[in-house]
């Protein structure tokens, strides 16, 4: 096989469109899946996707196969050259990005492997034998995935990314099953995962469970940790196409035409943000698109990326989008970004001191199974999962069952009274795609529980 | 009936698995699998009829699965050489013995006959992917030109995938398959003053190739004719009153509510706790299995392999088992539960029922889901009769939105469509619905089933489970079914407007 960096060159030099992007992307992961205290699956895999995006006019082409062996290379360039000059105009079609060559380009890449659990893995054989004498059953999944991106083009973009994406969701049981609770963590290799420290964590959460109060639906003051609202507002971000926006199917969009970018959306100065460079939660600082869609197009592959503001002040800033449509809507360019940061005014209180200023009010653990139900309004129902919490007199009192709620997390933001301090945490429901994420608490004072689920 | 394609069957099938295979068996493993397989999928989509983006892509690689000294061992690889297959297969024991001081449960396997060089291939007349790409873009493009002007926008969209695996095992399995799938969707979207609202092709995806789009399977113009009529009415329609109501459900809408409720609730993998920090577990608990009262008398659920055109149809599953038909409910009673090999040992059911399915080379086959289906009562009524017996409901057609909690109790569906009943008789749509019911109170409260006139195949091609993440395509059959005192809800007033 070649190198990715020698395959760019070649599927470059192969190609006879006008222009021609080329992405490899080098994947390598490892795995281990845990149930009631004892392994249930894992592995280690490797891939390797090779990305041709041929042009010729205002037609592209785009033909992505793995595993390409040296000798395959030019019919994968000459299946994108042939679809390009069969296509119709594509009405994204704009001058490529030019640019230069990244630090490093050069660098082999290295592969993780089943060896990033080399420390972990015993922790949590100790932590399933401490659960095990205490009567918790340990469950969850311990992830690590380094991707490494090389874009090419022949307008001079020599463009790497390496991506090392690491989680470990921890949940526990107590041994009838009538109890959980759930924590996770993202990290980038394993060296700062503390396991016995979050299985301590559950283990005060289940102690918390031993008392049952039962809650009928309503509307409830309701502390959201940084895991579900991260949930939401990942909802939010993954809504807020400005071409969607601006043709009213959103709640982004504005009634009459155009779009919502300028409006108020909370009377608390918010600022919901993301930056390829935050520490901790760094991502690609330039546009990979392996196909266009309404939110990216394959012709800004190679677009810088910077901190960009979604929501600055307390207003709609800005809408995901591409060069095309920031053209349509006569807004500024501004591409997705594999990160998502919410941040309140500074001084922001901690989940504990939220907790303990709550004169009664729920404590969530996180939510689950999150669908949309109304675009317009960004209504979203899902449920809430291991553990919901009673406070009175700023202490958990006990364990109340879980419900369904109906949220829109845009009017949520209209409606919240206070913005706890951001940190880094893991989504619950979305880190199958998504792991980087700052968020802080936040209280809402009528949250939308929609009906008691009988699950526990 | 279509052959595999003779350029999978040019690739070292054989010899990566005899150099697999017999490097696992030189570590000590005591079983071993190897999987070679290749996807190829292709996504077009279009707004107002021109071409928006589209992609064309495909996984190949292999994969090594191992049984040593009790704990599975997985590693993949992309390289299709010898070397490359032997050196993934002491990888697996690699992580099989890495493994080992957290596995406090051996592996054992179920039996299951050995299969010596078989094959299989889905039905289907025409390969979507020999058909030319612009001539699909153009048959989409002039689907979406025929609703502009009644309509604001018209999205399309087809996917296609077609599914090559080879497999093969230390006990002597070898077999070879090939199936193909597509989905086309349309959708029409309008406003009317600040109203905004869309409305979407009911066709499911189907285990056929592109003759599906010609006219196989599907009147595509008729279903396309009644679009923009349909969308014009729903956004003049009222709001509904949120109460209580009884409910015709069409299978367009009732496959997603067997999917969620009956499909995952019935996967004991799921019973049995392997998924509980993530999927979550099951309200039909294997305690219950032959005992749970899940729904009516006219409930009778199965789950299959082999139906014709069923997305989860296959020839044999990722563990080497032939594919099967058997009971889940049985008038009203939980009798079964979809298994793969090391849980049919584990629970005493003895032989697998063929639900194990990986999607890709880079992934370890986990159970999942066979086309779940509610079968019709053999002289049910038609669609029209069961709306005849309803005073006061609405009928429900296409799906929308879902969602259901962990341990499959609690789940609320909106819909495409929603029709009001009136002394029998429709009177025209509502807006806004939403249906919220506990699982058994919903399948108990089913009065009748239609009969087979009133059958569809629906279903997905995107079903998610496990971690790593996998998705898999999925039939449903179900006919049209009549539910007594369902909560409905009004979506506006949810939002709190």
């Amino acid at each position: 096989m070649n190198s990715p960096q020698e395959t760019v060159e070649r599927a470059l030099a192969l190609s006879r469109a006008d222009d021609c992007v080329v992405i490899v992307d080098e994947g390598s992961t490892a795995n281990l899946r845990f149930a009631g205290n004892t392994l249930t699956t894992n592995g280690v895999a490797r891939s390797t996707r090779l990305t041709v995006v041929s042009v010729a006019g205002q037609g592209v082409g785009v033909v992505s196969r793995s595993a390409v062996r040296p000798d395959q290379l030019a019919e994968v360039v000459e299946a994108a050259d042939r679809a390009a000059r069969e296509a119709r105009p594509s009405e994204d079609a704009r001058p490529l990005v030019e640019g230069g060559t990244s630090d490093g380009w050069d660098r082999p890449v290295e592969p993780t492997s089943i060896g990033v659990f080399g420390a972990f893995a015993p922790a949590l054989g100790e932590s399933f034998a401490a659960a095990e004498a205490s009567g918790r059953r340990l469950y969850g999944f311990a992830e690590h995935i380094l991707t490494s991106t090389f874009v090419g083009s022949s307008t001079g973009l020599r463009l790497r990314h390496d991506q090392p994406t690491g989680r470990l969701e921890l949940n526990a049981k107590s041994a009838d099953m009538s109890r959980s609770a759930w924590t996770g963590v993202a990290t980038r290799d394993f060296a700062d995962v503390d396991v016995a420290a979050l299985d301590a964590t559950l283990a005060q959460r289940l102690e918390w469970g031993k008392r049952k109060i039962a809650l009928e639906a309503g509307r409830y003051e309701t502390v959201l940790p940084p895991t579900a609202v991260s949930d939401l507002l990942i909802y939010l971000y993954w809504s807020a196409g400005a071409r969607d926006a601006a043709d009213g199917r959103t709640v982004f969009s504005k009634p009459g035409g155009g779009t919502r970018v300028g409006e108020r959306l909370s009377p608390i100065p918010l600022r919901l943000s993301s930056d390829p460079g935050r520490p901790g939660i760094e991502c690609a600082p330039f546009v990979v698109a392996h196909a266009s869609s309404r939110e990216q197009s394959v012709f800004d592959n190679g677009l810088p990326l910077g901190r960009t503001d979604w929501i600055s002040d307390g207003k709609l800033a800005n809408l995901m989008q591409t060069r095309h449509s920031a053209e349509l809507t006569g807004l500024a360019a501004t591409p997705q970004i594999d990160n998502l940061i919410l941040e309140g005014p500074d001084g922001g209180r901690s989940l504990e001191e939220m907790v303990a200023s709550t004169e009664r009010g729920l404590l969530l653990t996180c939510l689950w199974y999150i669908r949309e139900v109304d675009p317009q309004t960004l209504l979203l129902t899902g449920l809430t999962r291991d553990g919901v919490y009673l406070v009175e007199g700023g202490e958990v009192v006990g364990e109340v069952n879980n419900f369904r709620f109906n949220e829109s997390p845009v009017d949520l933001l209209g409606r919240i009274t206070e913005v706890g301090a951001s940190g880094q945490t893991l989504p619950r429901e979305w880190n199958d795609y998504f792991t980087r994420a700052v968020m802080p608490p936040l209280r809402v004072p009528d949250f939308n529980m929609s009906t008691v689920s009988q699950a526990s | 009936m279509r052959q595999i394609d003779p350029d999978f069957l040019a690739l070292p099938l054989r010899r990566l698995a005899d150099a697999a295979l017999q490097r696992a068996r030189d570590l000590g493993a005591d079983h071993a699998s190897f999987r070679l397989e290749r996807v190829r999928a292709e996504t077009l989509r279009l707004f107002d009829a021109r071409l928006e983006g589209s992609m064309d892509a495909d996984d190949l690689g292999f994969a090594v699965r191992v049984i040593k000294g009790g704990t599975w061992g997985f590693a993949s690889g992309v390289e299709l050489t010898p070397e490359a297959a032997a050196l993934a297969a002491a990888e697996a024991v690699r992580v099989a013995e890495v493994s080992a001081p957290i596995n406090r449960e051996p592996v054992q396997l179920a039996a299951e006959p050995v299969y010596d060089d078989v094959t299989w291939v889905s039905a289907y007349d025409v390969d979507p992917f020999e058909v030319p790409l612009p001539d699909k873009a153009a048959l989409l493009a002039e689907w979406s030109s025929g609703l502009l002007g009644r309509v604001d926008h018209v999205s399309a969209a087809l996917m296609q995938v077609k599914e090559q695996k080879f497999y093969a095992d230390t006990a002597g399995t070898v077999t070879t398959q090939q199936r193909v799938r597509v989905h086309p969707v349309v959708t029409a979207m309008k406003s009317e003053g600040d109203r905004f609202d869309d409305m979407r092709t009911l066709a499911p995806p189907a285990g056929r190739g592109y003759e599906y789009l010609t006219g196989t399977g599907w009147d595509f113009p008729a279903e396309l004719a009644e679009l923009p009529e349909l969308l014009a009415e729903k956004l003049k329609a009222p709001s509904v009153e949120a109460g209580t109501y009884d409910l015709v459900i069409d299978p367009s809408n009732l496959w997603l509510t067997i999917h969620e409720s009956i499909g995952h609730a019935t996967e004991l993998d799921r019973a049995l706790g392997y998924e509980a920090a993530y999927a979550g577990t099951s309200f039909a608990t294997f305690d219950q299995l032959g005992t749970l009262h899940y729904g009516s008398p006219v409930m009778n659920v199965v789950g299959d392999r082999t139906v014709e055109h069923g997305l989860a149809t296959v020839g044999w599953d990722d563990e080497g088992v032939a594919g099967q038909s058997f009971d889940i409910v049985r008038e009203g009673t939980l009798v079964g539960y979809q298994l793969d090999r090391r849980m049919a040992l584990l629970k005493g059911l003895g032989r697998s029922n063929g639900c194990a399915f990986a999607d890709s080379p880079g992934h370890v086959p986990i159970q999942r889901m066979a086309n779940v289906s509610l079968r019709p009562a053999d002289d049910g009524p038609s669609t029209e009769e069961l709306i005849s017996r309803v005073r006061r409901g609405i009928y429900v057609v296409g799906d929308k939105s879902w969602s259901i909690d962990m341990q499959r109790y609690n789940f609320q569906f909106t819909g495409q469509r929603f029709f009001r009943i009136d002394d029998g008789r429709l009177t025209g749509q509502l807006r806004d619905v939403a249906y919220q019911a506990t699982t058994t109170d919903f399948w108990r409260s089913m009065e009748a089933v239609g009969g087979p006139s009133t059958y569809v195949l629906g279903g997905a091609f995107n079903c998610g489970k496990g971690q790593p993440g996998q998705v898999a395509p999925v039939s449903h059959g179900t006919p049209s079914a009549l539910f007594r005192g369902v909560r409905i809800l009004n979506t506006v007033q949810e939002a709190g407007k």
